[in-house]
């Protein structure tokens, strides 16, 4: 049965600073999510009990060691698991006991995804990867457009063989905005990539958190790259261990690894 | 076009050597479906045409000489629609040019024009005149066996006198579109030639005037052949009938028959096991496909799209294949049936055919190979629907390895650590290493099934040709003559030894059980030719009963012991009850055999022959030629020693067309379970193999295991098919014989040898071609990529 979160909880998490004018949307919640994963006679908790809301245009990042249970809330977020226990809800739209026809039409309509090995098709070329998304979107923006905004106009027709990591990234984040989603979830989007790399990355997921109020939530375990987000939540042992909000974001340039 | 066809196509294109190995296999099946049923319709359409043209009848009767008026009673039999009667004869003829006699069969012509049944087709020039007693007509292919051209004449025996005949047409019959001397086991258009002529002069040749010795019939619909038959025989019978029959005995129709039904098993059995082998290779592909392509199904799943999109992009994969595969099939195929029709045509001597290779000929065949592959691709696309997409973006988890009993006693063994990972593998994977070796094993008995023929053949050439027919040739005479005829024969040119031989065409019945055949009448210990049972021993009939082949006993339900009643066909039409003495194995014919003297004793008559063996002096057979053209009461002329020397080249030429033929669907088969295996295997193990290499492990090292695993399932399966093939053989040597011949199994060990030797040649060969790939391996990059 649903209850609402408890207002006194609400209040303790900070609202972000730049809505701080009205009450911020809530995209995401959560409650008491368990998953376990069961291998032969051991059992696994890789979330064990997790409450949290997301907002509307904020940029969220989860931290915390491998294994902490990051990936998982992310792929439980994103329609592409099951929780074990508890209730996740998107908006109003309850993801909990959804079945799997619904969860593709939530992941089609609503979700972008950036993974860590970027998941292109090599045989496609960027535009074709990009138009994977397209071809099956209500109201995509052209592929084009998709990779003009990560800044890849000019190797549009390169195979993924043909491309540096991060250009293979940027692609697969073209991939994730071109349906214009309401939620941009990333597991480890720089963890395959050099430092200089990575920064571009980060700026273009910045750049389309702030140009269409994109609600981003990027999984990490480097501790730097949470100085350029809104909020950032630390997960440890299958839980989150703190939730802490920056007053004073870094641009993606100004962060070193 | 959509991003995920264009995935479909470029997959399609790298994947194009292992889907072309596929293919190939699907358009065996594919061709020799329409290639059968192609060339099925085609004869039988082209036969049915033929004879509704033509008026092929549907009953026939040969009879000793029966007034004409009788044609108008057999008119009036209930069912009867038309009556065409002939005088027909057979006779020896003097080709100007030629050393080798060669005989015919005259046909007269109706005086009032062309005939109303077994209408010929005039190919060239004109029917004689039927007023002329100098003029014929021949079937074409004799005429062009012989060179001979419109205006052209040959002489003829006619009763005693050689009279010069003038060709003044060339035909073709529909009761001979395949033609066979008397006496003869295989045609041959230069010695032996239909002839057509009015009806005067044939009667006045064989004395016919105002009678007739050959009747066909044909039917109103829904008239009973059996009825119809029998009313025939009781109206024959005082006149010498021979006993009327349908068109299942004509011997022109039933070879074309037994054609026609081997074409249709053939289309019933092999294409099954090719559909069979590609579903097992697009599944094996396809699974392999599925697993490189994991984090892609995930991601897929991930942007949104669904099961069913997943599953119908992975099937369509496998139906490009299908469709590479029916395109070459129904090329070759429809490009095979046409050329193979045609060469039947001519064998056959079809005036016309009627190719129309029906749609629903090619509907079939590409609906079944769409189904086949599309469930060898189900399981896998299935799978790939299913896989859950959080799941699918990780890394698999390792194949699961148990230790197993086997493990404990690979270990026990001091197996070196490559030979236990080939082992492992194959034991990992138990249903796909049994379906490579059942793959295999067909390949191998696809050799090994149509290669006993050979053996089988060669046994009945030696068993018929060499051990009981020694003579060198027979003289078939125009009517039975007492024995001492024999004595002329001796005097001939060239001719060292004479034996005499009788011939009566019966009917042999046990209750409602009975054959139509004949019963050979010979001197005991014949030397030239023999009864010889399957032991090589010489039989003899004693006198006081009739020895059976055990295919006519077996018919008639009759043993050793029992009695038998023989209807004398011709002459006075007696019935005599004979006792079975002996039954004989033999492979050639459902004859029966008795003592000569018992028979004219029976029969009440003086010892006469009806044909006489004798064996040449061959610096002499040119004069012998040339003296048995000037001899009136020959019919027939057969010289063993060509027609062993033809049948054994036709043998030779066919089995040697099929052997190759199933060679090649062999090595496709081989190659494409081989190829694709290895193939699969290769990119399973390719960080397994690359962390060999770099740990030291030597190009061959590794290619040991690659190779290994292959080839150890190719030599599994070499008895598999060695039985496989033994049993499909022992199949058709089953449903090759007929009343005509019994097929002996002849499994010659050399038979397996082939076998083995091609199969295994080819799937080294194939592994081979995929283990250079393994040279090319970067061994960095390999051990990057994530799998």
């Amino acid at each position: 049965m649903f209850k609402p979160p408890e207002p006194a909880r609400l209040s303790k998490e900070k609202i972000p600073k730049y809505k701080a004018s009205r009450v911020p949307e809530t995209i995401f919640r959560t409650q008491g999510v368990t998953k376990v994963y069961q291998t032969g006679a051991v059992k696994v908790f890789a979330l064990a009990g997790v409450d949290l809301s997301l907002y509307a245009g904020e940029l969220t990042v989860l931290l915390g060691p491998s294994g902490s249970g990051k990936s998982t809330l992310l792929n439980i977020l994103g329609g592409l698991d099951h929780a074990t226990e508890g209730r996740v809800w998107f908006r109003d739209l309850e993801l909990t006991n959804m079945p799997d026809r619904g969860l593709t039409r939530y992941r089609r309509d609503h979700v972008g995804f950036v993974f860590q090995f970027y998941n292109l098709v090599p045989s496609l070329t960027a535009r074709e990867n990009v138009q994977l998304v397209t071809d099956v979107s209500l109201d995509p923006m052209p592929a084009e457009e998709a990779l003009a905004l990560v800044g890849l106009g000019a190797r549009m027709d390169h195979f993924p063989s043909e491309m540096s990591g991060g250009e293979q990234q940027r692609v697969a984040i073209a991939r994730a905005i071109a349906k214009r989603p309401e939620i941009l979830l990333c597991d480890e989007p720089t963890g395959a990539l050099d430092s200089t790399t990575g920064v571009q990355v980060l700026e273009v997921l910045q750049d389309i958190n702030e140009r269409f109020g994109t609600t981003t939530v990027i999984i990490t375990h480097n501790a730097e790259i949470q100085r350029m987000a809104h909020r950032v939540i630390q997960f440890q042992d299958g839980k989150i261990s703190s939730v802490s909000t920056n007053e004073h974001r870094l641009e993606p340039a100004q962060i070193v690894w | 076009m959509q991003a995920l066809d264009r995935k479909l196509l470029r997959d399609f294109k790298r994947l194009w050597k292992q889907a072309f190995a596929i293919s190939m296999v699907l358009a065996c099946g594919v061709a020799i479906l329409l290639t059968a049923l192609g060339m099925y319709k085609a004869l039988s359409d082209t036969r049915e045409t033929y004879y509704e043209r033509n008026r092929f009848a549907e009953v026939f009767s040969a009879v000793q000489r029966a007034p004409d008026r009788l044609a108008a009673e057999l008119a009036a039999i209930d069912g009867v629609w038309a009556v065409e009667t002939r005088a027909v004869g057979n006779t020896v003829l003097d080709i100007p040019g030629s050393d080798v006699s060669a005989t015919a069969r005259i046909l007269s012509l109706p005086v009032d024009g062309a005939p109303r049944l077994n209408v010929p087709i005039v190919k060239t020039g004109r029917l004689p005149n039927p007023s002329a007693t100098n003029e014929v007509m021949v079937n074409a292919n004799f005429a062009i066996a012989n060179g001979f051209g419109l205006g052209d004449y040959f002489f003829a025996n006619l009763n005693g006198q050689k009279r010069a005949l003038t060709i003044t047409g060339t035909a073709q019959s529909p009761e001979f579109i395949y033609t066979i001397g008397p006496g003869a086991i295989m045609p041959d258009n230069a010695t032996f030639g239909i002839i057509w002529m009015p009806q005067p002069a044939v009667a006045a040749a064989f004395d016919m005037t105002g009678a007739f010795n050959d009747v066909s019939l044909t039917l109103t619909a829904g008239a009973q052949t059996v009825n119809v038959i029998d009313a025939v025989d009781r109206l024959l019978d005082p006149y010498g009938s021979l006993g009327a029959y349908g068109r299942d005995l004509h011997p022109s129709d039933s070879f074309i028959d037994a054609e026609i039904k081997q074409l249709r098993t053939m289309a019933s059995i092999l294409p099954p096991i090719f559909f069979g082998i590609s579903a097992f290779l697009v599944s094996m592909v396809m699974g392999r496909i599925i697993a490189l392509e994991r984090s892609q199904i995930g991601l897929l799943k991930a942007v949104g799209y669904s099961d069913l999109e997943i599953c119908l992009h992975y099937l369509m994969l496998a139906g490009l294949i299908a469709i590479l595969g029916i395109a070459i099939g129904w090329f070759t195929g429809g490009w095979l049936a046409r050329l193979l029709a045609s060469q039947y045509a001519q064998y056959f001597d079809f005036p016309f055919l009627i190719f129309s290779t029906s749609p629903w000929v090619y509907a079939v065949s590409g609906i079944a190979a769409l189904l086949t592959t599309t469930l060898g691709a189900a399981q896998a696309a299935i799978k790939a629907a299913r896989l859950a997409p959080a799941i699918a973006m990780q890394p698999p988890a390792p194949p699961q390895f148990k230790r197993s009993l086997i493990d404990r006693a690979m270990v026990a063994a001091k197996l070196s650590q490559p030979t236990i990972m080939i082992l492992r593998s194959l034991l990992r994977w138990p249903v796909r290493s049994a379906l490579t070796t059942l793959g295999l094993a067909l390949a191998v008995s696809t050799i090994v099934s149509p290669s006993f023929f050979d053996y089988a053949l060669d046994k009945i050439v030696d068993s018929a040709f060499y051990e009981s027919a020694r003579q060198d040739a027979m003289l078939v005479l125009s009517h039975e003559m007492p024995e001492n005829v024999l004595g002329t024969a001796a005097a001939l040119p060239a001719v060292l030894q004479v034996e005499g031989q009788q011939y009566h065409p019966v009917i042999l019945r046990n209750g409602n059980h009975e054959k139509r055949t004949s019963i050979q009448a010979s001197r005991p210990n014949t030397d030239l030719s023999r009864v010889i049972d399957s032991d090589g021993k010489q039989i003899n009939a004693p006198p006081g009963g009739v020895v059976l082949t055990d295919r006519l006993a077996a018919h008639l339900r009759v043993g050793v012991g029992d009695q038998v009643d023989a209807k004398f066909l011709g002459g006075r039409q007696e019935t005599h009850a004979l006792t079975v003495t002996g039954t004989v194995e033999q492979y050639f014919g459902i004859g029966a055999y008795m003592d000569l003297e018992y028979a004219n004793q029976l029969l009440r008559q003086s010892t006469r022959i009806s044909l006489v063996n004798v064996s040449l002096n061959d610096a002499e057979v040119t004069d012998l030629h040339a003296r048995l053209k000037d001899i009136p009461n020959l019919v027939g002329i057969v010289m063993m020693t060509d027609t062993r020397r033809s049948f054994s080249e036709t043998i030779e030429q066919s089995i040697g067309v099929m052997n190759t033929v199933y060679i090649v669907i062999a090595l496709l088969i081989t190659i494409g379970v081989t190829y694709n295996g290895a193939r699969i295997q290769l990119s399973e193990r390719s960080r397994e193999l690359a962390s060999l290499r770099i740990l030291g492990f030597t190009r061959a090292e590794v290619s040991y295991i690659l190779i290994g695993e292959t080839m150890l399932l190719s030599v599994l399966a070499q008895p598999l098919g060695w039985w496989i093939g033994a049993v499909i053989a022992t199949a058709m040597a089953n449903g090759f014989s007929s009343d005509l011949y019994s097929m002996p199994l002849v499994l010659h060990p050399a038979i397996f040898a082939k076998a083995s030797f091609v199969v295994l040649l080819a799937s080294f060969g194939s592994v081979m071609l995929v283990r250079r790939r393994l040279d090319k391996q970067n061994l960095v990059s390999v051990m990057k990529v994530r799998e």
